[in-house]
């Protein structure tokens, strides 16, 4: 099944002739892991907006689980299936304790009190937070934050999550707290991610990858399959991730490895080829 | 330079008083207030003052944290004091003390005068035992709970409390907002620290225009978070926490019922704030 289908999508900001995304065609399989690279105003946060109804296309369709995102009707139901986590943190709180701010989509979307509950229990489980239920938001870190921002999406129930790079203002550690998360959300609960984001390094973990150019899909596939077109990537403004970047200067340099994209298989590449001499 | 302001003043700790619901603890210090205004004579201010001891004992909020408050309403209070003590017009028993000019002083006016700052003082002790007993959340849900009749007649009831609710929550974020643009501008030559008055609040016009420009940011992407989480109004929305009285409501109720009770007997039985001038003056 079909999680999301961009139709021949177009959309402009002031209405003009400067489509932000200009004519995107996509679909998203249900239970897939999909990233979507392209450097700052290539289109990929509108993109994002689009999917959940926060932007309506100019031309062409968006549909969700086969609704359409141009009908007002479908709003709502759109929302409660297609979840968004945003980059700032601060900016997506609305109450000063955890759990109120946990609790606020299943208000909004009328779930009874005893199943709220359980939902924020449930939510703060998932994303490993269930000790800081009472805490204020403002005292945690940026990491904490964000997990704290994936539960209150979580806690809706969405089969779709959508991350507008919402690892881009963490430090490293924090980075890789959500990523954890957001990986044993798609492998256990089988969650439909699209994972906005110009960190090569997280790409790796989607199942594909799409890359996004002055509004346009340029590039899809694998994320090995797109690394392995450096050449193509350096033109669209994106870089390899960085031990594929170090993988490709030491071939460069005379060193025969195998080609790599993580540093764990970097490390094992650089050892088998010295066990080799 | 405004670094950990904690909002408010509410004292964090775990009491008999903070764990009272807060819309009742709203609706008491409106009676505890009624109360101040019904007592006619020192005695029921006495009463009152034993009312208010006992509460501070019960809430564990040291005295000295709830007399602090008066320090913010002194100035007012010795104002009207003194405009009470000069202007006080009204009959005199006895001889006036001073006379001159549109000024009278009579052994009445002082009393007038001990009386009110007596009641001001104890208006804003009272009020102040709430705010350090009640977050600033848990005044809004009370609010939220007790204005919810005022529906009836289209009073944006849910909105106003969420508008109340996301302003406090935004206080820290925007505290630290300021700090770090504070710090930036500083960085780059700014001077808040020397000069009148007027200079150090034009400094500080290149720190507000960027936070007004950023809170606004703020606003849009917190709009679409809010939308992005199915926000559609209060309707069709339920409500997670729910406020409950307990025994502590009902204990707190009878107290202040009682203080009312005490108040107006002292009242009849005790006479007016002047019955005292006639037990210490000799006509």
């Amino acid at each position: 099944m079909e999680a999301v289908r961009f139709e021949n999508v177009k959309y402009s900001y002031d209405g003009g002739e400067s489509y932000a995304v200009n004519g995107v065609s996509l679909s998203v399989r249900e239970g897939e892991f999909l990233a979507v690279l392209g450097r700052n105003g290539s289109g990929k946060s509108t993109l994002a907006k689009l999917v959940n109804a926060l932007l309506v296309p100019a031309e062409g369709r968006v549909f969700v689980e086969g609704m359409d995102t141009t009908d007002e009707k479908l709003t709502f139901e759109i929302r409660k299936r297609a979840g968004m986590v945003f980059q700032n943190p601060d900016n997506q709180t609305v109450a000063s304790v955890v759990e109120d701010d946990v609790a606020f989509g299943p208000e909004n979307i009328g779930v009874p009190r005893d199943e709220i509950g359980r939902r924020i229990d449930f939510a703060l489980n998932a994303v490993g937070m269930q000790a800081f239920r009472d805490a204020a938001p403002s005292r945690l870190s940026g990491g904490q934050k964000q997990r704290i921002a994936i539960a209150g999406v979580l806690a809706v129930r969405p089969d779709i999550m959508i991350l507008d790079e919402s690892t881009a203002m963490l430090d490293p550690k924090g980075r890789r707290e959500v990523m954890e998360v957001v990986k044993k959300l798609n492998k256990e609960q089988g969650m439909t991610v699209i994972l906005i984001t110009h960190f090569m390094d997280e790409a790796l973990q989607a199942e594909r990858a799409v890359v996004m150019h002055r509004g346009e899909v340029v590039m899809n596939g694998t994320p090995e399959e797109i690394f392995a077109r450096s050449e193509e990537l350096e033109t669209f403004g994106l870089t390899l991730p960085r031990a594929a970047l170090v993988c490709k200067r030491l071939r460069a340099g005379g060193m025969p490895v195998a080609e790599a994209f993580t540093a764990e298989e970097l490390a094992e590449a650089i050892c088998a080829s010295l066990q080799r001499d | 330079m405004l670094n950990d302001v904690t909002f408010g003043q509410y004292y964090p700790t775990r009491s008999f008083v903070h764990n009272m619901d807060p819309r009742a603890k709203l609706i008491l210090v409106i009676a505890y207030i009624v109360a101040i205004f019904l007592a006619d004579n020192f005695f029921g201010l006495a009463a009152v003052i034993l009312f208010l001891l006992v509460t501070v004992a019960f809430a564990r909020v040291p005295l000295g944290r709830v007399l602090r408050s008066v320090k913010m309403i002194l100035f007012l209070v010795i104002f009207t004091a003194v405009l009470n003590l000069l202007f006080y017009g009204g009959e005199s028993a006895y001889e006036p003390l001073v006379q001159w000019w549109i000024i009278t002083i009579t052994y009445e006016s002082i009393v007038n005068m001990l009386f009110l700052a007596l009641r001001l003082t104890l208006l804003i002790l009272g009020t102040s035992v709430l705010t350090l007993t009640t977050t600033p959340v848990a005044l809004t849900d009370g609010l939220e709970s007790l204005l919810k009749p005022l529906k009836y007649i289209k009073f944006p009831v849910h909105e106003l409390a969420l508008i109340m609710s996301i302003a406090l929550r935004f206080i820290p974020t925007l505290m630290d907002e300021t700090n770090r643009i504070v710090a930036a501008q500083k960085a780059r030559g700014a001077d808040f620290d020397t000069g009148g008055i007027v200079k150090r609040a034009k400094a500080m016009v290149p720190v507000l225009i960027p936070l007004l420009v950023s809170a606004f940011r703020r606003a849009e992407e917190l709009g679409d978070a809010m939308d992005a989480r199915c926000y559609s109004g209060a309707k069709g929305r339920t409500k997670y926490k729910k406020l409950r009285f307990t025994w502590r409501d009902l204990v707190g109720v009878l107290a202040v019922a009682a203080l009312i009770t005490g108040v107006v007997l002292l009242n009849v039985y005790l006479g007016g704030k002047f019955e005292i001038l006639s037990w210490i003056i000799p006509q």
